[in-house]
């Protein structure tokens, strides 16, 4: 896993709420045994048309799209299944942080896990960021902190709240399963118990 | 204060206690022992290339349960022997589960086995699943299991790696939400519609940080299928797990199944499993009061699982962005009538509704009775087990008679990734769990409901109610 320290770039929104792991990547991209080349199929069906040909004039086909590290989205995203596909495309697309007001929590523990960072924002903080697509900020996972300066001259600096242990496996790319292989004398006595 | 000895705990403490391997810290998650592992060929094979990239085998290929259902097609092998699948990276996909279940010494049900299904129908089945246990698989719908009293949630592929290679995961604990469901469900209201009514109370995010335990004299009463299809659906609230406190229901289930205890050990078991109930004044994070006899059996408008209403209703008027698009989508307006709405497909199956309790309740309203010419009907048995008994009690002849279609076991038209599905723009009422966007296939609209209210809706060739179907039947 990379790891995540800071970083400042410009923001993609996609505003709608209750973004969901089918929209992030549909159930027929699922089939392949590898995360090879996810991030192409990412939301598919928002940015192609029915025979598979890109919308010129979606957001997701702009130019900002494929140099934007940060998508904002609105409120609850990444619900629905499982899929770990969800945060790789994402991931594979481009983006390094997901900014929103709530996110699901199983693709948030699969973000944690493959090292897309999840940002949780209040809802008045979002509603600002949902208005400033395209607009520069900067993410900075050592102080928890999104800064923001806005058109206006406004700035601020908001502080998010992540999981102690995901935070300190990100700042540092580490894998779970090295923390799991640390535990073998722990789990094999309670086993032993079991 | 009270001690550790003498704190009241909630079925889910219980739980959790029990499989603490290392307890949670300041700076750590706990780690938390898996008793059982589901397996499917979508979302494991990057987990077990994570174990030949680091030469791990399978810490306990005993706990460890494997099925193909995703990817597998329902119509049966064409004249050349050749099941039909849907591309042949789905097929690659089946044959690289395989392989990975003998190169690990996983119990894999393939094909062949009389019990291959869907994952959340089998494991209950054969008695894998049990009261007290955790379990895990790379499915949200995991939570199905919590109807025996286990923990049970949908992890993502990397975890599925974890827990093959050290059976065992990283978890901080949730919160804790018990939902009371009082009285007695009203006539002709079903497990799935409990399920609608309730996520529609907490809204497709009101479970999130939360697991789930249903309660109540309205859920002590329904059998062990139905607080299947209530639990399954706790991941439609945001929440990762639901569960029901084990009793003579869930004993009645498991006794006698293949892989539960046998003999003296199961009394011995049962004996335990019904001391996993909340204790008396345990305390919850939340705690809501649901009256269940108020509820009718439900149907959802939207493209979000907390979109219905009680049939009959007109559509709502949106409250916000999202609603107004989802209505879009839908191709409904507020104050419509849902019965204008003709209906294209109706299918009937998946790990909500694919047991042989909803098999019976689509041939019940199927007997004697035909599909409308203009719909398309898929009745999908969740597993071989549930094909094999319904067969045996003749459905398939009912259901096929009626002109729907009886096909082979699978996940199927609910997840649309074999072949089976809905076309853009068409309508299905489906007994499946999620009526996102495309869901069912590109540009496909979904109206989640009850067996009943499918098997109805496919009659009448539009939506309606089984209220409506008897009723409109009786004036002919």
């Amino acid at each position: 896993m990379n790891a995540f320290t800071n970083l400042t770039g410009k923001i993609l929104v996609l505003e709608q709420e209750n973004i969901d792991t089918d929209q992030i990547i549909p159930a027929r991209f699922l089939t392949a045994t590898d995360f090879d080349g996810i991030g192409d199929h990412a939301f598919a069906d928002w940015r192609t048309d029915s025979n598979g040909e890109p919308i010129a004039d979606h957001v997701l086909n702009q130019e900002l799209a494929h140099h934007s590290p940060i998508l904002v989205g609105g409120h609850n995203f990444g619900c629905g299944s499982s899929r770990e596909h969800a945060p790789r495309a994402l991931m594979g697309f481009g983006f390094r942080v997901v900014i929103s007001s709530q996110i699901a929590d199983i693709f948030r523990s699969n973000s944690h896990n493959i090292g897309l960072l999840p940002v949780v924002l209040e809802k008045d903080q979002l509603a600002i960021l949902l208005n400033m697509d395209g607009e520069e900020i900067s993410v900075d996972l050592e102080q928890s902190k999104v800064f923001v300066r806005r058109a206006d001259g406004a700035e601020h600096s908001w502080s998010f709240s992540i999981d102690p242990f995901a935070r300190h496996c990100l700042l540092r790319g580490l894998d779970r399963m090295d923390f799991l292989s640390q535990a073998e004398d722990a789990i094999a006595a309670y086993e032993e118990r079991a | 204060m009270s001690t550790p000895e003498t704190r009241k705990k909630t079925l889910f403490d219980k739980l959790w206690d029990s499989h603490v391997v290392q307890a949670q810290t300041d700076s750590a998650p706990a780690i938390i022992y898996i008793d059982l592992h589901l397996v499917h060929e979508v979302t494991s094979p990057q987990g077990f290339d994570l174990l030949r990239e680091t030469g791990i085998r399978v810490r306990r290929p005993q706990r460890t349960l494997a099925t193909l259902d995703h990817s597998t097609p329902t119509l049966p092998p064409g004249p050349d022997g050749q099941r039909p699948y849907i591309t042949d990276q789905a097929q690659r996909q089946v044959q690289t589960l395989r392989a990975n279940c003998k190169e690990f010494g996983i119990e894999l049900h393939d094909w062949d086995s009389p019990w291959r299904g869907i994952v959340h129908v089998i494991g209950p089945e054969l008695g894998a699943t049990q009261p007290g246990m955790t379990i895990v698989c790379g499915d949200s719908h995991t939570s199905t299991h919590g109807a025996f009293g286990a923990l049970a949630f949908g992890i993502g592929t990397t975890e599925v790696g974890y827990v093959l290679a050290k059976q065992c995961l990283l978890q901080n604990k949730p919160k804790s939400m018990r939902i009371n469901i009082e009285g007695q469900l009203g006539h002709g209201v079903t497990a799935k519609d409990l399920a609608l009514n309730i996520i529609r109370y907490l809204g497709m995010n009101g479970g999130t940080g939360y697991v789930i335990e249903y309660a109540g004299e309205a859920v002590r009463n329904l059998d062990m299928e139905s607080r299947m299809t209530l639990c399954n659906m706790t991941i439609e609230a945001g929440a990762r797990a639901g569960m029901i406190a084990p009793d003579q229901t869930t004993i009645d289930y498991l006794r006698g199944r293949e892989k539960a205890p046998q003999g003296d050990d199961f009394e011995l078991a049962a004996e335990k499993w019904l001391q996993l109930a909340s204790d008396e004044d345990a305390v919850f994070d939340k705690e809501i009061s649901l009256d269940g006899s108020a509820m009718r059996p439900a149907i959802t408008y939207g493209t979000d699982p907390g979109m219905s209403i009680a049939i009959g209703e007109p559509v709502p008027k949106p409250s916000n962005a999202s609603q107004e698009k989802a209505l879009k989508y839908m191709g409904f307006r507020s104050g419509q009538a849902m019965s204008e709405r003709q209906v294209d497909v109706v299918f009937i199956g998946s790990c909500t509704n694919g047991r042989i309790s909803d098999m019976r309740a689509a041939a019940n309203i199927l007997k004697g009775r035909q599909v409308a010419s203009h719909v398309r009907m898929l009745v999908v048995p969740g597993s071989e087990n549930v094909r094999r008994q319904a067969e045996q009690e003749g459905l398939h002849h009912i259901i096929t008679a009626a002109g729907a279609e009886w096909r082979l076991p699978g996940c199927s038209m609910c997840i649309a990734m074999n072949g089976d599905l809905v076309p853009p723009g068409k309508t299905a009422v489906s007994t499946s769990n999620r009526n996102f966007e495309g869901r069912q296939g590109a540009g496909s609209r979904t109206l989640l409901a009850s067996p009943e209210t499918a098997a109805a809706s496919a009659v009448m060739g539009r939506v309606a109610g089984v209220a409506e179907l008897e009723s409109a039947q009786e004036v002919a």
